[in-house]
């Protein structure tokens, strides 16, 4: 598995009111394949999970993955880091399915005829192939997740990292998007509101006001965190 | 909810326009368009639509599309009518109106007959011999795939928009349609960079 190193990494923006911590000084080693980080909106979880690919850039520290500094070769890094977003409709950028692989792929397989069969594998291996021709816009949600996690996947990224990739999907969706994301081969770090998906996860992070406030294994870290809003709740926070 | 399109999507076939050379669909497209442009006259005019109706036939593109981009050009090409019925009378107005017809049917021909994907490699090939001129053909091509898509996109973040101001009973307020528009497509454009980046599009 590769390792995802954050040394110090953390990030403050500036606002009109002043710098704002979106997350402080994190210090962490990820090696395990599949690391969930749960947590309240706004806590800090997507800007920790955007510092892995260079899509938000540390202000403090350094990330590192594998090797490579993400600040210094960001673009190795996102060779190397798949992202899935909240919406897929952000992430589809082609008009159709077919189309939108060969997009992610244009760059890794030369030659438009091998890069339509490769296309074509990938979304058959998603259970797409019947809607290659189809139009982004015909898709389900449920669909579209998937679509995008194929053209993720196109170009074999040795880490994915997923920003709350169930969020927009019904039950069904959502576990099925879940199933092919847990059972990727890959490095998964997963940001999830779905603590059932957070408790499959091999280690689990919750992020509290852009800082760990735990880290460890699921069970636990999850109980943790249900167990820490609802104290807050109690407190009329 | 369907989306409206202006351009229509690709649709796989085996017709003889489908199987024309990219280069040759773009540079008829482009001849046309320059003659309709350029040809002032009513006759002329009911004869380009019929040849854009021609290829449309020719193409089997369905008829779904072409009513698409029919309703597409219609608010535009009313308020051109009427400006044009104003300025210089009602054979103008027509014939304005009849050439844009004409050019959104074949705009559709060709989007429905051609994979993006061969567009932009093909656009990668045409700009390649620039590179020294500084041009940066996958970029370009990037460029023009994405301003494609963005139509549909925008038109159906526009219905929803509306759709949400009319659920407020604030459909005539522009600034309660307007101001979510304009900020919801300005935060689309940004996801969709964040996600090309994430993807290492145009990261060259």
């Amino acid at each position: 598995m590769p390792t995802l190193t954050f040394d110090a990494a953390g990030v403050t923006v500036d606002t009109p009111h002043g710098p704002k911590v979106v997350l402080e000084p994190t210090t962490l080693e990820l090696t395990e394949r599949r690391v969930g980080v749960v947590g309240a909106n706004g806590s800090g979880k997507s800007t920790l999970a955007r510092l892995v690919n260079g899509l938000v850039t540390a202000t403090t520290g350094r990330v590192v993955v594998d090797g490579v500094d993400v600040s210094k070769d960001p673009s190795r890094v996102r060779r190397r880091v798949g992202f899935v977003f909240t919406d897929p409709a952000a992430q589809v950028v082609m008009p159709t399915c077919v189309e939108d692989v060969e997009l992610s792929l244009r760059r890794h397989v030369k030659g438009a005829t091998a890069r339509r069969a490769r296309a074509i594998e990938m979304l058959a291996s998603f259970g797409l192939a019947d809607l290659a021709d189809t139009s982004v816009h015909a898709l389900s949600g449920g669909q579209r997740q998937m679509l995008a996690l194929a053209g993720v996947l196109a170009v074999e990224p040795s880490v994915v990292v997923a920003d709350e990739p169930t969020t927009l999907l019904d039950l069904a969706n959502t576990r099925r998007v879940g199933d092919v994301l847990l059972g990727l081969e890959q490095q998964l770090v997963l940001v999830t509101h779905d603590l059932d998906l957070a408790r499959r996860c091999d280690r689990v992070l919750v992020v509290e006001d852009g800082r760990i406030r735990y880290d460890g294994a699921p069970d636990a870290a999850v109980d943790d965190y249900v167990a820490s809003v609802e104290a807050r709740e109690g407190a009329g926070l | 909810m369907s989306t409206p399109q202006l351009v229509g999507s690709y649709q796989p076939g085996d017709s003889l326009v489908h199987r024309l050379p990219v280069g040759v669909k773009v540079s008829t497209l482009a001849v046309f368009s320059l003659c309709v442009v350029a040809v002032r006259s009513m006759p002329a005019s009911w004869v380009f639509l019929a040849l854009a109706l021609g290829a449309a036939l020719l193409a089997r593109v369905s008829v779904t599309a072409l009513a698409r981009a029919a309703r597409g050009v219609l608010l535009v090409a009313v308020v051109v009518a009427a400006f044009q019925w104003w300025l210089k009378g009602p054979d103008r107005a027509i014939e304005t109106v009849v050439d844009l017809f004409a050019l959104a049917l074949v705009a559709v021909v060709l989007t429905a007959t051609t994979p993006v994907n061969a567009m932009l490699d093909a656009l990668v090939r045409w700009i390649t011999p620039f590179r020294r001129l500084g041009a940066e053909p996958d970029r370009v091509a990037l460029t023009v795939g994405l301003a494609v898509q963005a139509i549909p996109g925008t038109i159906a973040i526009a219905v929803e928009t509306r759709d949400a101001a009319r659920a407020r009973g604030l459909e005539r307020r522009p600034r309660a349609y307007l101001s979510p528009f304009v900020i919801r497509v300005v935060a689309r454009a940004q996801e969709t960079g964040d996600a090309l980046a994430a993807r290492g599009l145009g990261d060259d």
